[in-house]
């Protein structure tokens, strides 16, 4: 990976498109780090923290959240113009997050269900990840990423190295804490087999099954985990509801939840 | 006649993005807008087939600042919806992860967000450099929220263990323990944060307000309960939509709300405290009577200093629930889907945060509204801007802006909330 010039401190900027704000409070969150990472950077523009803004260009730009207005799709490309190194931080912004899920609907309904007057709303029919728009330098994925994931890209990008993190399933994690498996031997239906890792399993480690916030693993097999949903007596509504969520728009997500919701005939 | 322009683009220090447009001609406030520029997302209307027990992680989404709000509400209504009911410990447990978010949002803002507005920095990190054991000591105490949540919630944002009818999975006795040490800590830490923002210069600004806010005694509330105002309304929760319009204006991807006959009112903190002051806690009663802070609180300025006050509160809550905390039989009661509707409201940090649903006998959703605390309060920060400018039309245009923006932060705006909120832009004519 190229590295950032030494010489001064480089420059970050945060930037926000259509999300709920967590992965950007996950650096304000870094409670015990956050004082020093800052420090070594110059905060050149991140509106939640400060109102300090600084021109660009901009050596690392994270950006959260998904493109959804004309507007955006704009914004998007003059920031990346601006940024050497550009990273999207998070399921809106690596797979349009929840918000995607107007992508299998009529938007126009949508907005007559939310707004009493439609006129006034400026809004894409689909809701896309950034690198539909521009090209990305690193996505991290997460709804919301991990703390520890994203101090992880920092110091790699300060440090001019590659970002360790992992693309094996949620199922390695889930193994290495020692938990029981919620499919085995509780047949609750579960994400793990084919999302990535990076939450820490948390979902099985209270009791739950895996809702995909880290969206597909490395060669993820849906269909097959789709079958072994069915033999625990999920319908395809439940199937394409489980794989339709906060990575709806992923491929590998958005292959399973389709093909469930026109299942071929059986037998 | 005079004319100036005053433009900020981008409201900073606030959750979202928005802008603020006053028009001034003269020595005449002629509009005060906070444009919502967030873009729409349209939750009300993907909840619509999805199934109910779906709804408390698909709402946490709207806001990454307050997700147990959206969890606690989405849960409560459905609970009510299918006649659910849950055990005492199941719920203290909510209120104990409901403080974790209490004080984690409270401190962020307090002193990450607002408090660089009353020592004129421009963001935490350069009041650091010369207040760093302030900053340092606020950011520990607002780890401690997060680890509160962390534990009951597996993690900060987004926790994923609440679930309709209770928890996926409770602690036990001893594994709650773990927080008494910091919380015993923090509890000392948030009664310091009182008295030093309470020695912050406050403009001389006073409004009359209707407060609105649950009330449930003998508990400050958190959730449940009825919704009061100041004004004497007094509204079980299934009245509230009825009383409570949302109207949509051009300027703004958020609807504002008003009660009906009535006008804007004001949810949050200083609604809270001023409905509910009996009822705080020892510690954070005491804090507040030092301060010479007693109902009605009507300088919004001031309520930076609630805020710290109502920290106090979650963190003495916090120790009460984990004495008396014994491990239920069960983490939660299951449910049998029907036809029903049912509404839920809980205090999120920034104010109540309404959610109703109406459910099929299949347990998906037919219809969604949610009323989150940021979009309630927009009518009352379009006028107390309208008032700020006008009392301080003398001041130049930097610390008119400066002014402005403070007075917008005294509301912990979400505007991620509010859309489904700022630049300022003031326009002198």
């Amino acid at each position: 990976m190229r590295a950032i010039p030494k010489a001064k401190r480089p420059k970050l900027a945060v930037w926000k498109f259509a999300s709920c704000d967590g992965c950007q409070l996950s650096i304000l969150d870094l409670e015990d780090q956050l004082l020093e990472v800052l420090g070594s950077v110059e905060l050149a523009y991140f509106p939640e923290a400060t109102r300090a803004v600084l021109k660009g260009p901009y050596d690392i730009s994270l950006v959260e959240g998904s493109i959804t207005t004309r507007h955006d799709a704009k914004r998007i490309q003059e920031i990346r113009r601006n940024s050497a190194f550009l990273v999207s931080i998070g399921a809106c912004a690596t797979a349009g997050g929840i918000q995607a899920l107007r992508n299998y609907a009529n938007l126009r309904n949508y907005i007559q269900a939310v707004y009493p007057r439609p006129e006034f709303i400026d809004s894409l029919d689909k809701s896309t990840p950034i690198r539909n728009h521009v090209f990305v330098d690193f996505e991290l994925r997460g709804c919301p990423v991990s703390k520890e994931q994203l101090l992880e890209v920092l110091n790699a990008l300060l440090n001019g190295r590659k970002p360790n993190i992992p693309a094996y399933s949620v199922c390695l994690e889930c193994k290495r804490k020692g938990n029981v498996c919620v499919m085995v031997a509780a047949s609750r239906p579960c994400l793990g087999p084919v999302t990535q890792a990076g939450c820490g399993a948390i979902c099985p480690s209270f009791h739950r099954g895996c809702y995909g916030c880290f969206g597909p693993a490395e060669s993820p097999n849906g269909a097959s985990l789709a079958a072994w949903l069915r033999r625990l007596g999920q319908d395809d509504e439940a199937i394409v509801r489980l794989f339709r969520s906060f990575n709806a728009a992923s491929e590998a997500f958005h292959s399973v939840s389709t093909a469930h919701e026109n299942p071929k005939p059986q037998g | 006649m005079r004319t100036r322009n005053l433009k900020v683009d981008l409201l900073a220090r606030v959750e979202g993005e928005g802008a603020l447009t006053v028009r001034i001609r003269g020595d005449q406030v002629q509009d005060a807008k906070l444009s919502i520029y967030e873009p729409p997302r349209f939750f009300e209307a993907f909840l619509v087939g999805r199934h109910c027990a779906e709804a408390p992680d698909i709402t946490a989404r709207i806001c990454g600042i307050c997700p147990i709000a959206y969890q606690i509400s989405a849960s409560r209504a459905i609970e009510e919806a299918f006649g659910v009911s849950i055990d005492p410990m199941v719920r203290a447990l909510r209120r104990l992860i409901y403080c974790g978010e209490w004080i984690e949002s409270h401190v962020l803002h307090v002193a990450m967000l607002h408090a660089p507005d009353f020592l004129g920095y421009a963001d935490a990190i350069e009041m650091a450099k010369d207040h760093p054991d302030v900053v340092r000591t606020a950011l520990r105490l607002k780890k401690v929220g997060n680890d509160v949540m962390a534990l009951l919630g597996g993690r900060e944002i987004h926790p994923v263990n609440v679930r309709i009818g209770g928890f996926y999975k409770v602690p036990t006795r001893s594994e709650l323990q773990a927080l008494r040490p910091s919380l015993e800590w923090a509890l000392e830490a948030a009664d310091q944060m009182a008295d030093l923002v309470a020695g912050f210069p406050f403009p001389e600004f006073h409004r009359s307000y209707e407060f609105v806010g649950l009330r449930n005694p003998p508990e400050y509330p958190l959730f449940d309960g009825k919704v009061v105002s100041s004004a004497g309304v007094e509204l079980s929760l299934d009245q509230f939509e009825e009383h409570f319009p949302e109207e949509h204006v051009e300027h703004s991807n958020a609807l504002h709300s008003a009660r009906r006959g009535a006008g804007g009112y004001q949810v949050g903190p200083m609604a809270r405290f001023n409905l509910n002051f009996d009822l705080l806690t020892p510690r954070a009663k005491q804090a507040a009577k030092r301060q010479g802070l007693e109902p009605p609180v009507t300088n919004p300025f001031r309520s930076i200093v609630v805020r710290a006050v109502e920290t106090i509160f979650a963190c003495e809550e916090a120790l009460r629930i984990l004495d008396l905390y014994q491990e239920p039989e069960r983490p939660f009661e299951d449910f049998e889907p029907r036809e029903a509707k049912g509404c839920g409201c809980s205090e999120a940090p920034r104010g109540i945060c309404f959610h109703s649903y109406e459910v099929g006998s299949d347990g998906l959703i037919r219809r969604a509204h949610i009323m989150p605390p940021t979009a309630q309060n927009l009518r009352c920060v379009e006028e107390d801007l309208a008032q700020v400018v006008a009392k301080n039309l003398d001041k130049p245009d930097t610390e008119l802006q400066w002014l402005c923006e403070q007075a917008v932060r005294n509301y912990d705006p979400c505007i991620s909330c509010a859309t489904h909120f700022l630049k300022l832009r003031v326009e002198r004519l």
